[in-house]
């Protein structure tokens, strides 16, 4: 067997190791993602009081994992690309929080 | 060699890599965006700001695009299984929704700049419409894309064993999808309720 054939089989292999959830788990995770988003339309609407903006945030950081996770199938992929994307998510997280330290007593004073 | 395997030399998908080397640098364009907004939300220039925005209507296009990342997954899976009715069938049903989250997003500029929230009117909406523009410039992009893939799926150009090019369309469609997350969250309610509560 050539060294081609056994890549591509390699990457066939891989390749099928993407497809892990079923429609049914698809479904599923679609259905999380709508409640967790009416909650976050409900908390605007009560008073839930200091904790408002970490709740949306916790909320939202789930949703984001869950669509990565399941629908972008970094949980079934390899550890590289999870690296790729948390590292652009990681420096631009870092760069913008500076940003508006830096700058939001300036801008909103 | 299969025609699909575009190995490099990590053993790896070249196309694939490239697509979330490219989705992670999109990650520092949009934060730019997003982070301007933060800074300039309260700057209204006495003029009409976030309290204009309606959460009930924006919660909607946000389920609508939700549920295109489903559809989506669904294309990308039917694929896989080598079921081109399907993957068709659910191809296009994304294209509709985001369509849909266009119109939506349509109407929404249009009742803003009937309030007089216009691209000039302050810092605000320069950012607002700068930010909600780009990422509705990026839904038309993968809607494009979409049809793009339908159309050559019908043509034989995409066959059944090439599920890794709706892969890559997928991987793009959910982007746009994450990236709304944070923009529901951060642009929309989280301002939305520190302007109108007071937080």
């Amino acid at each position: 067997m050539s060294q081609t054939d056994t890549a591509a089989q390699a990457s066939d292999a891989a390749h099928d190791d993407h497809h892990g959830p079923t429609t049914k788990q698809y479904v599923q995770i679609f259905a999380v993602l709508f409640v967790l988003t009416g909650l976050e339309v409900a908390a605007s609407f009560i008073d839930v009081g200091r904790v408002f903006v970490p709740l949306l945030i916790g909320l939202m950081a789930l949703k984001f994992v869950l669509v990565v996770g399941w629908f972008m199938h970094l949980r079934f992929d390899t550890k590289l690309y999870s690296r790729l994307m948390y590292t652009g998510l990681t420096g631009a997280l870092v760069l913008y929080t500076v940003v508006l330290l830096v700058f939001s007593d300036a801008v909103l004073a | 060699m299969s025609a699909q395997a575009h190995e490099t030399t990590l053993g790896l998908d070249h196309r694939k890599l490239a697509m979330w080397v490219f989705l992670g640098s999109e990650f520092l364009f949009f934060g730019a965006f997003i982070s301007t907004f933060l800074l300039y939300f309260r700057r209204t220039n006495g003029g009409p700001g976030v309290e204009l925005f309606d959460i009930g209507f924006t919660s909607v296009s946000s389920f609508i695009l939700l549920m295109s990342s489903l559809t989506m997954v669904l294309a990308h899976h039917a694929h896989s299984q080598r079921d081109l009715r399907r993957f068709r069938i659910w191809l296009l049903a994304t294209a509709f929704l985001g369509t849909i989250f266009l119109g939506g997003q349509a109407y929404e500029f249009t009742v803003f700049a009937k309030e007089g929230l216009t691209l000039t009117s302050s810092a605000m909406s320069s950012a607002f419409f700068v930010l909600t523009g780009l990422h509705g410039a990026h839904v038309a992009i993968g809607i494009i894309l979409l049809l793009s893939t339908w159309t050559l799926s019908r043509t034989g150009k995409i066959k059944a064993d090439q599920d890794v090019k709706t892969e890559m369309v997928g991987l793009y469609w959910h982007f746009v999808d994450i990236v709304w997350v944070l923009i529901f969250t951060v642009v929309y309610l989280i301002p939305y309720d520190l302007v109108v509560f007071g937080g």
